[in-house]
Protein backbone atom coordinates (compact mmCIF):
# COMPACT_ATOMS: atom_id res chain seq x y z
CA UNK A 1 0.00 0.00 0.00
CA UNK A 2 1.33 3.42 -0.91
CA UNK A 3 2.20 6.14 1.62
CA UNK A 4 -0.67 8.17 0.23
CA UNK A 5 -3.22 5.48 1.04
CA UNK A 6 -1.78 5.00 4.55
CA UNK A 7 -2.26 8.73 5.12
CA UNK A 8 -5.83 8.43 3.88
CA UNK A 9 -6.44 5.53 6.26
CA UNK A 10 -4.84 7.23 9.29
CA UNK A 11 -6.69 10.43 8.46
CA UNK A 12 -9.90 8.43 8.41
CA UNK A 13 -9.05 6.89 11.78
CA UNK A 14 -8.58 10.40 13.20
CA UNK A 15 -11.99 11.36 11.81
CA UNK A 16 -13.47 8.26 13.46
CA UNK A 17 -11.75 9.16 16.75
CA UNK A 18 -13.30 12.62 16.60
CA UNK A 19 -16.75 11.15 15.92
CA UNK A 20 -16.29 8.63 18.76
CA UNK A 21 -15.15 11.38 21.15
CA UNK A 22 -18.18 13.56 20.39
CA UNK A 23 -20.49 10.59 20.93
CA UNK A 24 -18.83 9.22 24.07
CA UNK A 25 -18.19 12.56 25.81
CA UNK A 26 -20.97 14.80 24.49
CA UNK A 27 -23.56 12.20 23.54
CA UNK A 28 -23.84 13.76 20.09
CA UNK A 29 -23.53 12.52 16.52
CA UNK A 30 -20.87 14.28 14.43
CA UNK A 31 -23.10 15.18 11.48
CA UNK A 32 -21.56 18.34 10.13
CA UNK A 33 -24.47 19.53 7.92
CA UNK A 34 -26.86 19.41 10.88
CA UNK A 35 -24.39 21.00 13.30
CA UNK A 36 -23.77 23.81 10.80
CA UNK A 37 -27.46 24.48 10.18
CA UNK A 38 -28.31 24.54 13.88
CA UNK A 39 -25.38 26.83 14.60
CA UNK A 40 -26.33 29.41 11.97
CA UNK A 41 -29.88 29.37 13.37
CA UNK A 42 -28.39 30.19 16.76
CA UNK A 43 -29.10 26.73 18.20
CA UNK A 44 -25.59 26.15 19.53
CA UNK A 45 -26.54 23.54 22.14
CA UNK A 46 -25.47 23.12 25.75
CA UNK A 47 -22.38 25.21 26.51
CA UNK A 48 -22.23 26.05 22.82
CA UNK A 49 -20.96 22.57 21.90
CA UNK A 50 -21.90 22.97 18.24
CA UNK A 51 -19.90 26.17 17.91
CA UNK A 52 -16.99 24.53 19.75
CA UNK A 53 -17.06 21.50 17.44
CA UNK A 54 -17.05 23.67 14.31
CA UNK A 55 -14.27 25.82 15.77
CA UNK A 56 -12.22 22.72 16.53
CA UNK A 57 -12.93 21.36 13.05
CA UNK A 58 -11.33 24.30 11.26
CA UNK A 59 -8.58 24.88 13.85
CA UNK A 60 -5.95 22.44 12.46
CA UNK A 61 -6.35 23.85 8.94
CA UNK A 62 -6.17 27.40 10.31
CA UNK A 63 -2.91 26.55 12.11
CA UNK A 64 -0.99 24.46 9.58
CA UNK A 65 -2.68 25.64 6.39
CA UNK A 66 -4.69 23.75 3.79
CA UNK A 67 -1.90 22.67 1.49
CA UNK A 68 -2.48 22.59 -2.26
CA UNK A 69 -6.15 23.06 -3.10
CA UNK A 70 -7.69 23.29 -6.53
CA UNK A 71 -11.26 24.32 -7.24
CA UNK A 72 -12.19 22.91 -10.58
CA UNK A 73 -15.18 25.08 -11.33
CA UNK A 74 -16.19 28.71 -11.47
CA UNK A 75 -18.25 30.59 -8.92
CA UNK A 76 -21.72 30.02 -10.44
CA UNK A 77 -21.19 26.25 -10.38
CA UNK A 78 -19.83 26.37 -6.83
CA UNK A 79 -22.90 28.35 -5.77
CA UNK A 80 -25.23 25.85 -7.42
CA UNK A 81 -23.29 22.96 -5.89
CA UNK A 82 -23.46 24.52 -2.43
CA UNK A 83 -27.21 25.13 -2.68
CA UNK A 84 -27.82 21.50 -3.67
CA UNK A 85 -25.49 20.24 -0.91
CA UNK A 86 -27.20 22.40 1.72
CA UNK A 87 -30.75 21.62 0.65
CA UNK A 88 -30.13 17.93 -0.02
CA UNK A 89 -28.31 17.18 3.21
CA UNK A 90 -31.06 18.81 5.27
CA UNK A 91 -33.88 17.09 3.37
CA UNK A 92 -32.04 13.77 3.72
CA UNK A 93 -30.99 14.51 7.32
CA UNK A 94 -27.29 13.92 6.83
CA UNK A 95 -24.17 14.18 4.73
CA UNK A 96 -20.89 12.29 4.35
CA UNK A 97 -20.19 12.62 8.09
CA UNK A 98 -23.66 12.03 9.56
CA UNK A 99 -24.78 9.18 7.28
CA UNK A 100 -21.48 8.12 5.66
CA UNK A 101 -19.31 7.87 8.78
CA UNK A 102 -21.53 7.94 11.89
CA UNK A 103 -24.58 6.21 10.41
CA UNK A 104 -22.57 3.38 8.88
CA UNK A 105 -20.55 3.03 12.11
CA UNK A 106 -23.92 2.67 13.86
CA UNK A 107 -24.82 -0.14 11.40
CA UNK A 108 -27.86 1.83 10.27
CA UNK A 109 -29.69 0.52 7.17
CA UNK A 110 -31.23 4.00 6.83
CA UNK A 111 -27.79 5.59 6.56
CA UNK A 112 -26.64 2.84 4.20
CA UNK A 113 -29.48 3.73 1.81
CA UNK A 114 -28.62 7.44 2.11
CA UNK A 115 -24.88 6.82 1.58
CA UNK A 116 -25.36 4.51 -1.41
CA UNK A 117 -27.77 7.05 -2.92
CA UNK A 118 -25.46 10.06 -2.66
CA UNK A 119 -22.40 8.05 -3.71
CA UNK A 120 -24.05 6.61 -6.84
CA UNK A 121 -25.60 9.96 -7.82
CA UNK A 122 -22.27 11.77 -7.23
CA UNK A 123 -20.43 9.21 -9.38
CA UNK A 124 -23.08 9.61 -12.10
CA UNK A 125 -22.81 13.41 -11.89
CA UNK A 126 -19.02 13.34 -12.26
CA UNK A 127 -19.35 10.91 -15.15
CA UNK A 128 -21.78 13.18 -17.00
CA UNK A 129 -19.72 16.32 -16.35
CA UNK A 130 -16.33 14.80 -17.23
CA UNK A 131 -17.12 12.19 -19.80
CA UNK A 132 -20.58 13.07 -21.06
CA UNK A 133 -21.55 15.56 -23.69
CA UNK A 134 -22.40 18.21 -21.10
CA UNK A 135 -20.17 21.22 -20.33
CA UNK B 1 -16.58 20.73 29.93
CA UNK B 2 -19.02 20.07 27.04
CA UNK B 3 -17.45 22.99 25.21
CA UNK B 4 -13.93 21.59 25.60
CA UNK B 5 -14.78 18.00 24.66
CA UNK B 6 -16.64 19.22 21.55
CA UNK B 7 -13.65 21.41 20.64
CA UNK B 8 -11.34 18.41 21.02
CA UNK B 9 -13.64 16.15 18.98
CA UNK B 10 -13.85 18.78 16.24
CA UNK B 11 -10.07 19.21 16.19
CA UNK B 12 -9.55 15.43 15.83
CA UNK B 13 -12.11 15.33 13.02
CA UNK B 14 -10.54 18.34 11.29
CA UNK B 15 -7.02 16.90 11.61
CA UNK B 16 -8.27 13.73 9.94
CA UNK B 17 -9.79 15.64 7.03
CA UNK B 18 -6.50 17.49 6.65
CA UNK B 19 -4.23 14.43 6.91
CA UNK B 20 -6.35 12.44 4.45
CA UNK B 21 -6.49 15.55 2.22
CA UNK B 22 -10.24 15.17 1.82
CA UNK B 23 -10.35 18.99 1.87
CA UNK B 24 -8.93 18.94 -1.67
CA UNK B 25 -11.86 18.84 -4.10
CA UNK B 26 -9.68 17.21 -6.78
CA UNK B 27 -8.98 14.24 -4.54
CA UNK B 28 -12.67 13.68 -3.88
CA UNK B 29 -13.51 14.07 -7.57
CA UNK B 30 -10.75 11.56 -8.40
CA UNK B 31 -12.58 9.03 -6.22
CA UNK B 32 -15.97 9.81 -7.77
CA UNK B 33 -14.53 9.65 -11.31
CA UNK B 34 -14.63 5.90 -11.78
CA UNK B 35 -14.10 6.21 -15.53
CA UNK B 36 -10.99 8.39 -15.20
CA UNK B 37 -7.79 8.02 -13.15
CA UNK B 38 -9.63 6.49 -10.21
CA UNK B 39 -8.15 7.22 -6.77
CA UNK B 40 -9.42 4.92 -3.98
CA UNK B 41 -8.23 7.24 -1.16
CA UNK B 42 -11.72 8.28 -0.04
CA UNK B 43 -12.72 4.66 0.54
CA UNK B 44 -9.71 4.16 2.85
CA UNK B 45 -10.57 7.33 4.74
CA UNK B 46 -14.22 6.43 5.16
CA UNK B 47 -13.40 2.84 6.04
CA UNK B 48 -10.86 3.90 8.67
CA UNK B 49 -13.32 6.36 10.19
CA UNK B 50 -16.16 3.83 10.33
CA UNK B 51 -13.95 1.10 11.88
CA UNK B 52 -12.78 3.40 14.67
CA UNK B 53 -16.18 4.95 15.38
CA UNK B 54 -18.14 1.66 15.31
CA UNK B 55 -17.20 0.47 18.86
CA UNK B 56 -18.27 3.84 20.29
CA UNK B 57 -21.66 3.53 18.58
CA UNK B 58 -22.00 -0.07 19.75
CA UNK B 59 -21.35 1.05 23.34
CA UNK B 60 -24.01 3.78 23.20
CA UNK B 61 -26.49 1.57 21.32
CA UNK B 62 -26.27 -1.09 24.02
CA UNK B 63 -26.22 1.14 27.10
CA UNK B 64 -28.22 4.19 25.98
CA UNK B 65 -25.67 6.32 27.82
CA UNK B 66 -22.36 7.90 26.88
CA UNK B 67 -19.04 7.27 28.70
CA UNK B 68 -20.00 9.79 31.37
CA UNK B 69 -23.22 7.92 32.15
CA UNK B 70 -25.43 10.58 30.57
CA UNK B 71 -28.58 9.40 28.82
CA UNK B 72 -27.84 9.25 25.06
CA UNK B 73 -30.22 8.34 22.26
CA UNK B 74 -29.00 7.60 18.74
CA UNK B 75 -30.91 8.56 15.57
CA UNK B 76 -33.44 6.12 14.12
CA UNK B 77 -31.65 3.38 12.15
CA UNK B 78 -34.47 1.93 10.12
CA UNK B 79 -36.80 4.61 8.73
CA UNK B 80 -36.27 4.75 4.98
CA UNK B 81 -38.40 7.51 3.45
CA UNK B 82 -38.87 9.54 0.28
CA UNK B 83 -37.17 12.64 1.72
CA UNK B 84 -34.20 10.51 2.82
CA UNK B 85 -33.61 9.22 -0.71
CA UNK B 86 -34.54 12.45 -2.53
CA UNK B 87 -32.40 14.58 -0.22
CA UNK B 88 -29.44 12.23 -0.55
CA UNK B 89 -29.78 12.24 -4.34
CA UNK B 90 -29.86 16.07 -4.43
CA UNK B 91 -26.80 16.13 -2.16
CA UNK B 92 -25.08 13.67 -4.50
CA UNK B 93 -25.57 15.99 -7.49
CA UNK B 94 -24.15 18.95 -5.55
CA UNK B 95 -21.22 16.91 -4.23
CA UNK B 96 -20.43 15.56 -7.69
CA UNK B 97 -20.44 19.06 -9.22
CA UNK B 98 -17.77 20.47 -6.90
CA UNK B 99 -16.20 17.58 -4.99
CA UNK B 100 -16.94 19.45 -1.76
CA UNK B 101 -19.19 18.31 1.09
CA UNK B 102 -20.00 20.33 4.24
CA UNK B 103 -16.99 19.41 6.45
CA UNK B 104 -14.28 20.03 3.85
CA UNK B 105 -16.18 23.15 2.76
CA UNK B 106 -15.73 24.62 6.24
CA UNK B 107 -12.02 23.72 6.23
CA UNK B 108 -11.63 25.46 2.88
CA UNK B 109 -12.89 28.70 4.49
CA UNK B 110 -9.58 28.95 6.37
CA UNK B 111 -7.85 29.58 3.02
CA UNK B 112 -9.93 32.74 2.66
CA UNK B 113 -10.78 32.08 -0.99
CA UNK B 114 -13.82 33.61 -2.67
CA UNK B 115 -14.70 30.11 -3.88
CA UNK B 116 -14.97 28.73 -0.35
CA UNK B 117 -17.07 31.69 0.79
CA UNK B 118 -19.47 31.27 -2.12
CA UNK B 119 -19.73 27.52 -1.54
CA UNK B 120 -20.34 27.66 2.23
CA UNK B 121 -22.70 30.63 1.85
CA UNK B 122 -24.71 28.61 -0.66
CA UNK B 123 -24.73 25.54 1.64
CA UNK B 124 -26.18 27.68 4.44
CA UNK B 125 -28.74 29.26 2.08
CA UNK B 126 -29.72 25.84 0.75
CA UNK B 127 -30.16 24.33 4.19
CA UNK B 128 -32.22 27.26 5.44
CA UNK B 129 -34.34 27.19 2.25
CA UNK B 130 -35.87 23.90 3.35
CA UNK B 131 -37.17 25.58 6.51
CA UNK B 132 -39.07 28.16 4.48
CA UNK B 133 -40.79 25.68 2.22
CA UNK B 134 -44.42 25.04 3.17
CA UNK B 135 -43.95 21.27 3.18
CA UNK B 136 -40.32 21.41 4.23
CA UNK B 137 -39.96 18.22 6.18
CA UNK B 138 -36.76 16.37 6.89
CA UNK B 139 -36.29 12.69 6.34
Amino acid sequence: MTADLWKSLFGGMLIGTGAAALLLLNGRVAGISGILENTVRGVVGEQGWRLAFLGGLVLPAAIVGLGPIEFSRGLPLLAASGMLVGFGTRLGSGCTSGHGVCGLANLSPRSLVATLTFMIIAVATVFIVRHGALL
Amino acid sequence: MKFLTALLAGALFGSGLLLSRMCDPQRVLAFLDVAGHWNPALAFTMGGAILVAAPAFLYVRRRHTNLLGESTELPDRFKISGPLVAGSAIFGIGWGLSGICPGPGLLLLTGGSVQSLVFVGAVIAGSLALRFMPSGKQA
